[in-house]
């Protein structure tokens, strides 16, 4: 189990009554990778990150999380696993402090060892002195900040974040990706990152394409595609040919 | 309760001044984990209530206004003769008070409902459900949390409404609190089955003619249900198996220190019934979730 990966999906398929919504993913993330997930709109990532989530059940297939299967042990899994969605989903009318004490309950922690945690995880995204502020308060890079924080107050190993840099401006979606890039390189951190911009990759990340369902291409961000083919050339051309898989 | 359980450890390394991840998990899975979840459910639920005083204040006008307007109005009229629990001839004030704590509880099942929609609809619903506890606890967790609310709404009426002419004995007031719970579970539990049923926050309005008015009405809250038979037998049956009745009797004669086993079997029936359906409704790979895509209804 300690070598197991971090995320193992293999085979899973999706449906919506007759809309096949994910259909044969395989992927895996190992310990301490950062893997992109790069597909435009409706490619089925919010599905994959909701049957991660176990907000819905897979009809065919297997997830595991760090070696605990999803379907046999959700609680060991789920407890493992850190989620940033793509929806904002902090409660605007409580205080920074309200939310993630919340959070930390939800996932059996008591408020003393919460009171902690919660200061040194604010410390760590910068935003220790809006610890009392209500969060309607906060401008989205700081919520998403807060969000990461949250994500990460039960010590997950696997982190998901959803698109979380959609509707920022640069500065803040800057502040994010160093966040989540630090946490991979000095805690060892998996991560797998559900996006459509590009310059949030790094060449040595690992990627993997989805285009309606199906995973097209895999690989190190930096070698997907033809020979001199820059990565968004190639997923514009991947995600604009027929179906097939990869 | 859990299907696993860790030690606490604290995750924090202070001497490296980094979140460490060499523990497991930083919480505890087992059911004293739980009861911290649960705790912390209640708790956001309370927090919200407080922080929305227009809520409050309009949860407890409610029934005030009937209290004070209708029932004043109506005392002269309809007189209510000697029924149990009552041991002598009460005014209508008197024999309303019950009905309307709850319709408070009525009224906050429903908001409850409502808030599990929002919290669909923002997706703080995908938050909750992500914690590692069984589902159905966490469901339970928010019907509790729900329940937590409606009675402080409804002691709230109580204590104003001691200042009109209540007549309920000092016991009373503790007594009736085993049934607010099971009353309050029993309303809650049927909001948390409508919020399953309810995609958007537009469509609660349905909820409000379709459910709530039809309750309250048809029931022995206003009215005893010996008046009702005399003017329809069959609306009197109507009001019979509307389980709104059933927890207006329990709590009616819980305040004057008294049990009404039927009124409790149905009651704690009905909530087991609605509970279970919403544990179906809100299961992953059955229910709503499986059919609409979700907590958040979202397709992709």
């Amino acid at each position: 189990m300690s070598d197991s990966p971090a995320l193992d999906i293999a085979h899973v398929s999706h449906r919506f009554g007759q809309r096949s919504a994910l259909s044969d993913v395989s992927l895996t993330v190992g310990r301490g990778r950062f893997m992109a997930l790069l597909g435009p709109n409706g490619a089925g990532k919010t599905t994959l990150f909701s049957v991660i989530t176990r907000l819905y059940n897979n009809q065919d297939g297997r997830v595991s999380i760090l070696g605990h299967p999803l379907d046999r042990e959700p609680s060991r899994a789920l407890a493992r696993l850190g989620v940033v969605f793509q929806a904002r989903t902090l409660d605007t009318d409580l205080t920074v402090a309200q939310n993630l004490h919340y959070h930390a309950s939800l996932h059996g922690i008591t408020r003393r060892a919460a009171r902690e945690r919660i200061a040194h995880l604010l410390d760590r995204v910068g935003l220790a002195e809006r610890r009392d502020d209500k969060i309607r308060t906060l401008s989205g890079g700081q919520s998403r900040r807060i969000e990461i924080a949250r994500s990460l107050i039960h010590a997950p190993r696997l982190l998901l974040l959803d698109e979380p840099t959609v509707g920022l401006d640069l500065e803040s979606r800057a502040d994010i990706v160093g966040i989540v890039r630090a946490l991979v390189r000095e805690e060892g951190l998996s991560v797998l990152w559900a996006t459509h911009i590009f310059e949030e990759l790094s060449p040595d990340d690992d990627a993997v394409v989805l285009h309606r369902g199906r995973i097209v291409a895999r690989g190190r961000a930096g070698e997907i595609g033809e020979p001199g083919e820059t990565l968004e050339a190639a997923f514009r051309r991947l995600v604009s040919e027929p179906r097939q898989a990869a | 309760m859990s299907r696993s359980s860790n030690p606490v450890a604290t995750a924090t390394d202070p001497a490296a001044g980094a979140v460490s991840h060499a523990v497991p998990h930083a919480g505890r899975l087992d059911a004293v984990g739980y009861l911290i979840a649960l705790g912390g459910i209640v708790r956001r639920e309370l927090l919200r209530f407080f922080n929305q005083k227009e809520r409050f204040f309009s949860a407890l006008v409610r029934p005030l206004v009937w209290l004070f307007i209708f029932a004043a109005g109506f005392r002269n009229t309809l007189g209510v003769s000697i029924v149990p629990p009552y041991e002598t001839y009460v005014l209508y004030e008197v024999y309303v008070i019950p009905g309307l704590a709850v319709m408070i509880q009525l009224f906050n099942g429903m908001q409850s409902s409502l808030s599990m929609v929002y919290d669909r609809e923002v997706g703080s619903m995908k938050v909750l459900l992500t914690s590692p506890y069984p589902r159905w606890t966490l469901l339970f967790a928010k019907l509790i949390a729900g329940v937590s609310v409606s009675i402080v709404q409804a002691y709230a009426f109580l204590a104003v409404a001691y200042f009109w002419e209540t007549d309920i004995p000092p016991v009373g007031y503790l007594a009736a609190l085993p049934a607010f719970l099971l009353a309050g579970m029993m309303l809650g539990a049927i909001g948390l089955f409508l919020s399953s049923l309810v995609r958007q926050l537009e469509n609660f309005a349905s909820v409000m003619n379709f459910v709530i008015f039809p309750m309250f009405f048809a029931s022995s809250a206003l009215y005893p249900l010996w008046r009702i038979r005399e003017s329809s037998d069959t609306l009197y049956w109507i009001c019979m198996i509307n389980p709104f009745t059933h927890a207006v009797e329990l709590v009616r004669f819980a305040l004057y220190g008294k049990f009404e086993p039927l009124a409790c079997a149905v009651v704690i029936g009905t909530t087991l019934a609605f509970f279970t359906l919403a544990v179906i409704a809100y299961d992953p790979g059955r229910g709503i979730m499986a059919r609409r895509g979700g907590p958040a209804g979202e397709p992709t």
